[in-house]
């Protein structure tokens, strides 16, 4: 019954939002930047329930609270962006989209 | 308890890695609930029952539902019946089910050594007092979280809408 050091805790949150960074970045599939972005939204999460566990107080709870609903939110938009996009120029590239007009 | 948060840890960071590796999406869709089942393992080691219990429900669940259907939804139509059978093939869905495997063996391990309460480490911070920071000093925050979930609705209400409005829209200015 140890306790788990925070470090580790953090170490992870950062593991998994460096892939999610890394997803964002590397791929230009839409739904896969999407992907990554919910990764990265859930790391920030592990780090603020890591912390909160750490004080042993609700408020990292609480913050995650917040990311689901941001991550839920933009999750829903997004993907109603994916359909126009998919819809408008027959594929999942983002680098479709590339162009602005006017 | 600490050696199943490093399991977790190191199966979340797998799962994710190979989430952002693959080339297709069905796959790494079913990593990607992997890593998050695994993440959602994590929090209750750590002593977040709650927000264990959301991460499943929410994120493993609906959001995933949400990606789920959407992609689905692009692939209609294009030769779908060869698409489901490759997806069925083996090679599809042995390395979540194996990540799978290892957490659900946690969770009877978890069981075993006396449900919930016990195993969790002894400073849980459970349903009540989340709820309590929630409704008490956090309740502006609720309010703006409901808020920003209605504008989200109305936001891909209206996105979804435009396209089924049909392509006469694509030449009226923007």
């Amino acid at each position: 019954m140890t306790a788990i050091p925070m470090e580790h805790g953090l170490a992870l949150a950062v593991a998994l939002f460096v892939l999610g960074l890394v997803g964002v970045l590397a791929r230009r599939n839409i739904v896969f930047m999407l992907m990554s972005i919910e990764i990265m939204l859930n790391a920030a999460g592990v780090a603020f329930v890591v912390a909160g566990a750490r004080w042993g107080a609700a408020d990292g709870q609480v913050m995650f609270f917040f990311i689901l609903a941001t991550a839920a939110a933009e999750v829903a938009v997004g993907l109603a962006l994916v359909l126009q996009l998919y819809h408008r120029f027959h594929t999942v590239d983002a680098d479709a989209a590339s162009k602005m007009r006017g | 308890m600490s050696h199943i948060f490093y399991i977790s840890a190191v199966i979340a960071v797998a799962a994710t890695l190979l989430v952002v590796t693959r080339t297709h999406t069905v796959h790494a869709l079913l990593y990607l609930v992997v890593s998050l089942l695994a993440v959602a393992m994590v929090f209750f080691t750590l002593g977040a029952p709650l927000v264990a219990a959301l991460e499943v429900i929410i994120y493993a669940g609906a959001v995933m539902v949400l990606f789920v259907f959407i992609i689905m939804m692009l692939n209609l139509g294009r030769h779908a019946v060869e698409r489901e059978r490759a997806w069925l093939a083996p090679s599809a869905w042995v390395g979540p089910t194996i990540l799978c495997l290892v957490l659900l063996a946690e969770l009877f391990y978890v069981v075993a050594l006396g449900g919930g309460a016990e195993a969790a480490e002894a400073a849980t911070v459970g349903p009540k007092e989340v709820g309590q920071a929630l409704f008490g000093p956090y309740v502006l925050g609720v309010e703006l979280a409901g808020m920003l979930l209605l504008a989200g609705l109305v936001g891909a209400y209206h996105l979804g809408r435009r396209e089924a409005l049909g392509e006469g829209a694509e030449e009226g200015p923007q």
